[in-house]
C-alpha cells in the first residue's frame, strides 16, 4: 500500500473518531458549551489539556528547533513545562473556586471594573487569534505533504473538521475530542522515537538512549559523538549554546509565566468539579505533556547526528547528489531542503561556516525523522495523524476563547446583560463560526509576520494577565487603579519593545542593541516585573479594595465551598 | 467564613503560603539554577553520557516540575483537612 493511501486512511479514521465523540458529547447549554458542565474527571482534563497546550509548534516544530539549537533548545523545553508548576500552584486552585467561566471574568469582578474587563478580553481575542492562524497553517503543512493537496484544501478540511465538533459541541465537544487527539498525537510521537532510539543506541526508551552510548560498537556516547560532529563542522558544541545566559533566562521565565497566562490554558481549570481536582488536573496535565517533551530532546539529538551522517556520508565527505537518500528528494519537492553546489564536487555537505551547501528548514525533522531512519510506511502515516491531531486540538481551544470572549465578556457581560441562556449559546456558536472563518483565512494567508507575533503572544500574556491574577488571589488589598495601570504599562512596554524590534527596525535586532542583552522573546519577564512594580506602587497611593471584594478574596483562598462554575 | 475565626483562617494561610514558598524555590533552583545559572559547573559531572547541567535543562527540570505538582496536591489535601476546609 503506497504511503499516501495508508495516510489517508489513518488520517481519515482520526477524523471519523473524533466526530463521532462531538455527536455523543454534544452541549445543550451554556454551562456545558462554555465549561464541559464542570464535570470532567482530572486524568481526562488532564490529557485534554495536555493536547490542548501541545500545538503544531510542540508537535511538528519543537525536536526541529532543539536539534538546531542544542542547549539553547532548553529555553523551550523548560520554558513550556515550568509554568504549570506557577498554574498548578498559584492559579488553577484559586480560580476555580472563583468558579466563573473566563479569564476576563476574574479580572473583571476581582477590580469592579469594566475597563478591566476590556483590557482583559482585547488581550485575550489577541493572544488567541494569533496563536489559531499558526495552527490551521501546520493542518495545511500536513495535508500538502503528505496528501498531496494544495495548502488551500488542507486548510480547508481542517476548518471543516474544527468548526463542526467545537461548534457543535463547546467546551464539552472538544474535552473528549482532545483526550482522543492526546492519544493519536503522543502515539505518533513515542513510535519513530523509540524505533530510532534503538536503531542509534540499543536503548528501547528515548530519554535514556539520549545519554548512552552508540550502537556501531564503538563505546563513544551519542551526544559526546554529537559535541565532535558538532565542532569539527563548525557549530558551538551540542551541549553548549550561543545564546547569553542573562538571555536564556529571561526567556525561559518569559515562556514559563506566559504558559501561566495564556487564557485558553486557564479555562481548562474550570472545567473539574472542584479545586482539588484543579490541582490534581494539573499535575496530570503536565506530567501527559512531559512525556512528549522530555522525548522531543531525545528526537532532537537523533535526528542531529542521523541527518549529519546522511548528508556528509561515514567518511564526513559528502554524499554524492544522484546517491543521495529518497527523503531529501521528497522534501526538496516542498522547497524546505535545497542543495547548493559551492564547490562543484557534485557532493552534498552539511556544515555551520562556509563549506556549507545545504539549507535545511528546521520544520522538517519531525516530519522528516521517519523516512530519514527508513521506518515503515504506516509511521509515517501516523505521524501526520498526530500532526493533525495537535493542530486540531489546539485550534479548538483557541476557538472556544474566542468565542467565549465574544458571546459572554463582551456581549453577556458588558453590551447585552438581559440575553437568554439560549440566546448566549447562539452567540457562542456564531462567534466560534466566524472565529473559524478568520482563522483560516489567516491560515491560507498568513501574514509575513505569524513567527514573530507568537513571541508576541506569550510576552503580552506574561505582562499582562500573569501579574493581574497573582496579585489578585495573594494580594487582598490591591485595588483597581493598581491592577489597570499595572497591565497597561507592562503591556505596552514589552509590545513597544518588541514592535520596534522586529518590526519597525528589524535590523538592528541583535544583542549589542538588547536592552541589558535581553532579546524581543524574553523582554515579557521584565514587562511582568515592571507590572507588578507600578501595580504596587500605585495601590499603595489609591484606597484599598472595597470590603466585599476583600471578603470575595479571603474567600477564594481554601477550597470549601465550590460550587459549580457559575454564570453569576 | 468557612472557617471557625480570623486566626485559623489566617494560619491556615500561612501555611499554604510557606509551603508554595518552599516549592517554588525548589522549582527555581532545578531549573534556573542547574539548567541555567550553574550550567557549566554541573557540566563537570557527568551520568552516563549526559552532562549534567545539560541534562537538568533538557530533561531533569521537567522531571522536578512533575513531581512538585504532586507533592503539592498531596501536601494541601492534608492541609485543607487540618483545617477543616476540604471539600466534602
Amino acid at each position: 500500500m503506497s504511503i499516501q493511501l495508508l495516510t489517508i486512511l489513518i488520517v481519515g479514521a482520526s477524523f471519523a473518531l473524533y466526530i463521532a465523540i462531538a455527536l455523543w458529547a454534544r452541549a445543550g447549554s451554556t454551562q456545558e458549551f462554555y465549561v464541559a458542565g464542570g464535570d470532567v474527571h482530572p486524568i481526562a482534563n488532564g490529557m485534554a489539556t495536555a493536547a490542548d497546550w501541545m500545538s503544531a509548534a510542540s508537535f511538528i516544530s519543537m525536536a526541529g528547533l532543539i536539534s538546531f539549537m542544542g542547549y539553547d533548545g532548553g529555553v523551550y523545553l523548560m520554558g513550556w513545562t515550568g509554568g504549570y508548576v506557577l498554574l498548578a500552584l498559584c492559579l488553577a486552585p484559586y480560580l476555580r473556586k472563583f468558579g466563573k467561566f473566563t479569564v476576563p471574568d476574574f479580572i473583571g469582578d476581582r477590580y469592579y471594573s469594566q475597563v478591566a474587563r476590556t483590557v482583559a478580553v482585547v488581550c485575550a481575542i489577541f493572544v488567541s487569534f494569533t496563536y489559531v492562524a499558526g495552527q490551521m497553517r501546520g493542518v495545511g503543512v500536513v495535508f500538502s505533504r503528505f496528501l498531496e493537496v494544495d495548502i488551500l484544501t488542507g486548510v480547508i478540511i481542517g476548518m471543516g473538521v474544527v468548526f463542526f465538533y467545537a461548534v457543535l459541541g463547546g467546551m464539552k465537544g472538544i474535552t473528549y475530542t482532545q483526550v482522543a487527539q492526546y492519544c493519536v498525537l503522543i502515539f505518533a510521537y513515542l513510535v519513530p522515537a523509540v524505533f530510532i532510539s534503538i536503531m542509534i543506541t540499543g536503548n528501547p526508551i528515548p530519554q535514556l538512549g539520549m545519554g548512552d552510548t552508540l550502537a556501531d560498537g564503538s563505546g563513544t556516547y551519542l551526544l559526546d559523538k554529537l559535541d565532535g560532529l558538532s565542532q569539527e563542522l563548525g557549530f558551538t558544541a551540542y551541549t553548549s549554546g550561543t545564546k547569553s545566559k542573562i538571555d536564556v533566562f529571561f526567556i525561559t521565565a518569559a515562556l514559563m509565566v506566559g504558559t501561566a497566562g495564556l487564557p485558553h490554558v486557564i479555562v481548562r481549570f474550570f472545567t473539574v468539579p472542584k479545586v482539588r481536582d484543579a490541582r490534581k488536573s494539573a499535575g496530570w496535565a503536565l506530567l501527559f505533556i512531559a512525556l512528549l517533551y522530555t522525548t522531543a530532546p531525545s528526537i532532537a539529538a537523533f535526528a542531529r547526528v542521523n541527518m549529519i551522517n546522511t548528508i556528509n556520508g561515514p567518511e564526513g565527505q559528502g554524499i554524492a547528489r544522484e546517491q543521495a537518500p529518497s527523503w531529501i528528494n521528497n522534501w526538496e519537492k516542498t522547497g524546505l531542503i535545497s542543495w547548493e553546489d559551492k564547490n562543484d564536487d557534485g557532493r552534498m555537505y552539511y556544515a555551520g561556516d562556509e563549506r556549507n551547501e545545504m539549507t535545511i528548514d528546521r520544520d522538517i525533522m519531525v516530519m522528516a525523522n521517519p523516512e530519514i531512519a527508513n521506518l515503515p510506511a504506516w509511521v509515517i502515516a501516523l505521524v501526520a495523524a498526530g500532526g493533525i491531531a495537535a493542530a486540531l486540538s489546539t485550534s479548538a481551544g483557541l476557538l472556544l476563547v474566542i468565542s467565549t470572549s465574544v458571546s459572554h465578556d463582551l456581549l453577556k457581560r458588558n453590551l447585552m446583560p438581559d440575553i437568554t441562556d439560549r440566546q448566549e449559546l447562539r452567540y457562542a456558536r456564531g462567534a466560534a463560526a466566524v472565529a473559524v472563518v478568520i482563522a483560516g483565512y489567516l491560515g491560507v494567508n498568513p501574514p509575513g509576520f505569524v513567527a514573530q507575533v507568537v513571541a508576541f503572544a506569550f510576552g503580552l500574556a506574561a505582562a499582562s494577565f500573569f501579574p493581574a491574577i497573582i496579585l489578585g488571589i495573594f494580594s487582598r488589598r490591591m485595588n483597581k487603579e493598581g491592577a489597570i495601570s499595572g497591565m497597561l504599562s507592562g503591556v505596552t512596554f514589552t509590545a513597544a519593545y518588541i514592535v520596534y524590534f522586529k518590526f519597525v527596525n528589524p535590523g538592528a535586532n541583535v544583542p549589542e542593541n538588547w536592552l541589558w542583552g535581553i532579546s524581543p522573546e524574553g523582554i515579557g519577564t521584565l514587562g511582568m516585573l515592571l507590572n507588578f512594580v507600578v501595580a504596587l506602587a500605585v495601590s499603595r497611593f489609591t484606597p484599598d479594595a472595597p470590603e466585599e471584594i476583600q471578603a470575595m478574596v479571603e474567600s477564594i483562598r481554601f477550597p470549601k465551598g465550590s460550587g459549580e462554575a457559575q454564570a453569576h | 467564613m468557612s472557617f471557625e475565626d480570623r486566626t485559623l483562617a489566617k494560619a491556615y494561610w500561612r501555611e499554604n503560603i510557606r509551603l508554595l514558598l518552599s516549592l517554588l524555590l525548589i522549582w527555581f533552583i532545578v531549573s534556573f539554577g542547574f539548567g541555567i545559572l550553574w550550567v557549566e559547573e554541573l557540566n563537570s559531572i557527568r551520568l552516563g553520557g549526559f552532562k549534567l547541567g545539560f541534562w537538568f535543562s533538557q530533561q531533569g527540570a521537567i522531571y522536578s516540575f512533575v513531581v512538585l505538582i504532586f507533592v503539592y496536591v498531596v501536601k494541601m489535601n492534608r492541609l485543607d483537612r487540618k483545617y477543616n476546609v476540604h471539600e466534602d
